[in-house]
């Protein structure tokens, strides 16, 4: 027996039935990300230069590209999941907040994007 | 939309240092969402090209970006052990005071002892590559 009127449920006020899977998802990527995090701050913390040559090889080098593609896809998608629930409690208002939650999804979409192109950009360029 | 009446929350609590880091597992979040943008920036300036990572070379090894660079390396390592404490809950261990207060002090001094150590490498970093 649902307590929710029929002119709620014509509104959609109420739940979405959407929440478990977004804390879900929020717990599996930061999972994830733990292990890359650690691997990505000490790899760059023990580079020896922040030179073309040096960041360049070790970008393309053994499996990096596929590990910084991740990182880069995978912190964007966390990122935009919690940027999402900051958005949704401390921004008022239909349409700031609609304008806020789109222009997250884009900026962090545009992100991963662009992360994953530059590294198979340098990783495909040093290979041929 | 109707104005729906609130009921108090932050007002009426007396304060305790967990509140403060669960308010920073926020802020440090958004911090490091702000890095991995410069990190894709600095990303993508490499694909460009040895002139276009040439360009931003000198201010990514400038002093202050430095400094930004140790705090958001420390905002990052901060988010990273308090979301360890996140998840351990979530996991449904930690829940009592002592045991919250102790994690929270755990994460409080990890998060030091790392950030100082990261602190060294990123200003010993790049001072023979410049």
């Amino acid at each position: 027996m649902s307590l929710r009127t029929p002119l709620a449920r014509a509104l959609h006020h109420g739940t979405a039935r959407y929440g478990v899977g977004h804390w879900l998802i929020q717990r599996v990527t930061a999972g994830a990300l733990a292990p890359l995090a650690i691997w990505l701050v000490i790899a760059l913390l023990s580079l020896p230069g922040a030179d073309y040559p040096t960041v360049i090889t070790w970008i393309a080098a053994g499996w990096n590209p596929v590990l910084l593609a991740l990182t880069v896809l995978i912190a964007a998608w966390h990122a935009w999941l919690g940027v999402q629930v900051v958005i949704e409690d401390y921004v008022h208002g239909f349409l700031p907040k609609t304008i806020a939650l789109l222009s997250s999804v884009f900026v962090h979409v545009l992100l991963a994007a662009s992360g994953v192109y530059a590294v198979l950009r340098i990783a495909l360029r040093s290979a041929g | 939309m109707a104005e729906r009446p609130l009921s108090p929350h932050i007002t009426v609590y007396r304060w305790a240092y967990t509140m403060t880091l669960s308010i920073l597992h926020r802020v440090t979040g958004v911090a490091s969402a702000v890095t991995l943008l410069g990190f894709v920036l600095w990303l993508v300036s490499a694909s460009l090209g040895a002139d276009a990572y040439a360009a931003i070379l000198p201010l990514l090894i400038s002093v202050p970006c430095k400094a930004l660079l140790a705090l958001a390396v420390a905002a990052l390592i901060y988010h990273f052990c308090n979301g360890l404490r996140h998840l351990a809950w979530d996991m449904g261990w930690g829940f009592e005071r002592a045991d919250a207060r102790r994690s929270a002090a755990l994460v409080v001094v990890a998060t030091v002892i790392a950030a100082a150590v990261c602190c060294y490498f990123i200003f010993r970093l790049g001072a023979g590559a410049a």
